[in-house]
């Protein structure tokens, strides 16, 4: 597999799309720019819907009143990402896709992203699910929680892309 | 530049040397700036979205910026501290940055406008709450920081491609 993903990423690397992204010097920083202002706006959302399931911030609003206004804001800013992140891994595969920092923020993007498909998904059967018992609200706080941890994960690992890359020293 | 000295000693500081010298220092420190900013941006955006009349059209500016605001300057404050930090490994040359000494200014210029906006515009707030659109100059003041707040990303994207290090 390791062998197959370098043999891909050597092709990659070669294609006229890649070469693009390579050659002309403000693509790489200004889809990165897009793409943390997109970071932010997920940040900022899961953040305030986090905040408001732990009961620290946002009570005057409801679960599902929050979650119906910002999670559409993350589900449009992840397409943008996912877009972004498809140039720049593009254009630099073998940096990208053989890097550890890289599928470690991949893998913690599906589990969050199943994470809030579910739990978004049972507020559409019945708006006040999370805070019908004591055991569901405990479980909406330890969704917050594991969500909260799951997105600092992914722009830490985000971040390290750039320092397990191979060509610079580390 | 005058306080070309100030800046050398910053840099020779301890704590610029460890910033600079530690392997790991560095990438932690901004791997939580990174955190912060996005946090900061982002929890602005929702408050400037709103005075754009784009989103929560139908909450009060008054509600959600006292539940938004605390976590947007709580977050400022990491990322200024991270940020510091950062600065302190390499200060001299981040003064002769095009890119950092222009997003030390679009900061000021959000600064400014939100101090304006604070003074002027939100002493009438009362008037204007729970209405959308809000005033013109309300409008103005979200569009604005929304403006100066893509630029501070954009110029500090910029700053780590022409400072030298990982990218």
């Amino acid at each position: 597999m390791p062998q197959s993903l370098h043999t891909f990423c050597n092709w990659l690397a070669n294609t006229p799309p890649s070469q693009l992204f390579q050659n002309v010097a403000w693509i790489i920083p200004a889809v990165q720019s897009v793409h943390i202002f997109c970071i932010s706006l997920v940040m900022g959302s899961v953040a305030l819907i986090d905040l408001r399931l732990l009961g620290i911030t946002g009570r005057s609003q409801s679960i599902s009143g929050m979650t119906n206004r910002l999670l559409p804001i993350v589900w449009v800013s992840i397409v943008i990402l996912f877009l972004t992140g498809a140039v720049l891994a593009i254009a630099e595969p073998i940096r990208s896709l053989e890097n550890p920092a890289f599928q470690a923020k991949m893998l913690m993007l599906l589990l969050v992203g199943t994470l809030t498909f579910f739990f978004q998904d049972m507020l559409r059967g019945d708006v006040a699910f999370w805070e019908m018992s004591p055991a569901r609200r405990a479980t909406a706080k330890l969704t917050a929680v594991v969500s909260l941890l799951l997105w600092v994960g992914i722009v830490f690992a985000g971040r390290w892309i750039a320092y397990m890359d191979t060509s610079y020293g580390g | 530049m005058p306080f070309q000295a100030l800046f050398m000693w910053i840099e020779q500081s301890p704590v610029g040397v460890f910033m600079r010298e530690n392997v790991i220092a560095f990438p932690l420190v901004e791997s939580i700036h990174v955190l912060a900013l996005t946090l900061v941006v982002g929890s602005i955006s929702m408050i400037d979205l709103r005075l754009l009349g784009v989103s929560a059209r139908n909450h009060a500016v008054t509600k959600l910026s006292n539940e938004i605001l605390p976590v947007t300057w709580v977050c400022f404050v990491v990322a200024a501290t991270t940020g510091s930090l950062l600065f302190s490994s390499k200060a001299v040359d981040y003064t002769h940055n095009f890119f950092f000494l222009g997003k030390m200014v679009l900061m000021a210029c959000a600064g400014l406008n939100m101090m304006l906006f604070h003074f002027i515009t939100w002493r009438s707030v009362a008037n204007w709450d729970t209405d959308t659109p809000a005033p013109f100059a309300a409008k103005l003041a979200g569009g604005l920081s929304l403006l100066f707040w893509i630029g501070v990303i954009i110029f500090g994207r910029w700053v780590g491609f022409t400072i030298g290090g990982a990218f």
